[in-house]
């Protein structure tokens, strides 16, 4: 039992990962219906510019650790940093690459989208070179221990901040006029102009949020495994575009929901079956529910679509 | 004769080679109610996709108050006071009744994501401003009683409703209807003219595209008649009526 429970911990912790950057995709495509498959790169890039604005703040991979109010306030700077500039990344990739495509064949910006990915992954494979590069862990972590379960500070981080991040963009979709600009652009985008609503200002904020989402993602990321590598964002791009059909691409909650189940699959299937089964499980939960229930767990029942 | 509100100038719309409208002037008077009618494929709604900016016109002006609109993004032609409905309804299906009404207005109030977390005064007035002129525009259409409803779950000639009272929500000074009585029945058709002529009496020019000529007759002042793009007749509904080239367009020659 307690095994099964620490499993279901890491689970959750490496889920809200996931289901962190299930949102950029689920979000994209309920508003331009386009698999963004450069996003996962985007989420690789969070992890780099965290290195890059780490280093520039003195702090290295030498395992220094910083303690206190201090090393909470860079890590907030840091992750802060990271969102915008990856926010920023997101609007640009959606300005050059697809806007144009907007109304092409669906498959035009698809292949630009992976025209995209290749192009992030070569400039990060140039920037940092080709193999695994060290995260900071500059945060202390201590560890909390609740019968036989162990939680340390850095997958209560990744819970914390990936369900914090969830409930502030449920409540600016659903409360904030540029929320609901969002929502009514992807029920209807025409129709939404016509309204008066500025449809290519909403998409950019889309990327943007969906993007600065990745960024977020690509700093806990970088907590939790300590290493990063400029292939990463390929798998997890992946395994997150596969939580946000599973919870029902285009629908917010259910990207959430499919994220954390595909995180508890992973890890209930490495420590129940092998660690060199979950690529399988994970990508067979794909193509079955692709097969069998396109529209996703909670699918179009709930009008989240945004 | 005062300067019309709404002046079409010389307009051409052509999808390769198609010329899908030609050289059509056309001008609607402030106050008025004007009818486009012609054939299936005469161009109308291009004209309203055109006026709205969803196309560009190859050639010709589109003025607004003396002010072209031609080039202009269609939430810009709706900033500057032009709404519509559209032919196959497109409300916000996933919305409540009240939400759509009030959705286009709320992208448009000063509240921040700030405001909006804090529940500050400011944004408790906007938010309450525009849902009380949802509700009064809502039961100027009759629909009241559905506001929280889904859009989706409305039927067919409420959606109709809920398009038009959508539209009206930003106070605009033109109001184009595209078959605003498609599929309805004799009773809604009538209570559909009464709705327009209360539009028209709220000080709002409407300009629509109708197929049920007995509706066009009723309450149009101005009809303007298109066939393959170009006007072919305009004037007040009894000289429509009677000219023999819209008795050509619409029933073939020796009809």
């Amino acid at each position: 039992m307690a095994i099964f429970l620490q499993q279901l911990i890491n689970g959750i912790a490496q889920g809200g990962m996931y289901a962190l950057i299930a949102l950029g995709y689920t979000m994209v495509y309920g508003i331009v219906e386009l698999i963004n498959f450069a996003h996962g790169d985007v989420f690789t890039l969070g992890s780099f510019l965290c290195i890059a604005i780490l280093a520039l703040l003195g702090v290295s991979a030498s395992g220094q650790i910083i303690a206190g109010w201090q090393g909470a306030l860079i890590a907030l700077l840091v992750v802060v940093l990271a969102a915008l500039l990856c926010g920023v990344i997101g609007v640009l990739i959606e300005r050059f690459a697809y806007r144009r495509l907007r109304n092409a064949p669906r498959l035009a910006p698809l292949i630009t989208a992976i025209g995209v990915s290749f192009l992030l992954q070569g400039v990060m494979r140039n920037w940092k070179g080709p193999s695994e590069i060290s995260f900071p862990q500059f945060l202390p972590n201590p560890t909390f221990a609740f019968g036989g379960v162990h939680i340390d500070l850095r997958e209560l981080l990744v819970v914390i901040v990936s369900i914090l991040m969830m409930v502030a963009l449920q409540f600016f979709i659903y409360n904030t006029k540029l929320g609901k600009a969002m929502r009514a652009s992807a029920q209807d985008r025409d129709a939404a102009s016509l309204m008066g609503i500025n449809v290519n200002t909403t998409i950019a904020w889309t990327f943007f949020i969906g993007s600065a989402l990745a960024g977020v993602a690509g700093f806990i990321s970088g907590m939790y495994f300590g290493t990063t590598m400029f292939t990463n964002g390929y798998q997890a791009g992946l395994k997150a575009f596969t939580a946000a059909v599973l919870g029902g691409i285009g629908n917010i909650a259910g990207a959430m929901l499919g994220g954390f189940l595909i995180g508890i699959v992973e890890a209930m299937t490495a420590q129940y079956i092998s660690d060199q089964w979950t690529n399988v499980v994970v990508f067979s939960i794909l193509v079955l529910i692709l097969v069998l229930r396109p529209s996703g767990l909670l699918g179009e029942q709930l009008p989240e679509k945004v | 004769m005062s300067a019309p509100l709404l002046a079409i100038e010389g307009l051409t719309k052509r999808f390769g080679g198609l010329t899908a409208v030609k050289e059509l002037t056309m001008h609607v008077e402030a106050g008025s109610i004007s009818s486009l009618i012609g054939p299936n494929g005469a161009g109308k709604s291009t004209v309203f996709n055109v006026i709205t900016g969803i196309y560009v016109p190859t050639a010709g002006d589109i003025k607004l108050g003396g002010a072209s609109i031609v080039g202009r993004k269609p939430h810009q032609v709706a900033a500057a006071g032009i709404m519509r409905t559209f032919q196959n309804i497109r409300l916000f299906a996933f919305m409540t009744v009240l939400e759509n009404v009030m959705v286009g207005e709320q992208t448009r109030m000063h509240a921040t994501p700030l405001d909006s977390a804090l529940r500050t005064p400011r944004a408790q007035r906007e938010e309450r401003a525009v849902s009380e002129r949802a509700l009064e525009l809502l039961d100027f259409v009759g629909l009241s009683a559905q506001s929280e409803q889904w859009a989706r779950n409305l039927p067919y000639g409420m959606q109709r409703r809920l398009e038009i009272a959508r539209a009206l929500a930003p106070n605009p000074r033109v109001l184009l209807l595209d078959e605003p009585a498609a599929g309805a029945n004799p009773v809604e058709k009538r209570e559909l003219m009464a709705l327009v002529r209360a539009i028209r009496d709220r000080g709002v020019t409407v300009v629509l595209i109708e197929h049920d000529m007995k509706l066009v007759m009723g309450i149009s002042d101005r009809v303007t008649v298109l066939d393959y793009g170009e006007k072919i007749s305009e004037g007040d509904p009894q000289s429509v009526r009677r000219d023999p080239r819209v008795i050509e367009a619409y029933l073939g020659k020796g009809a």
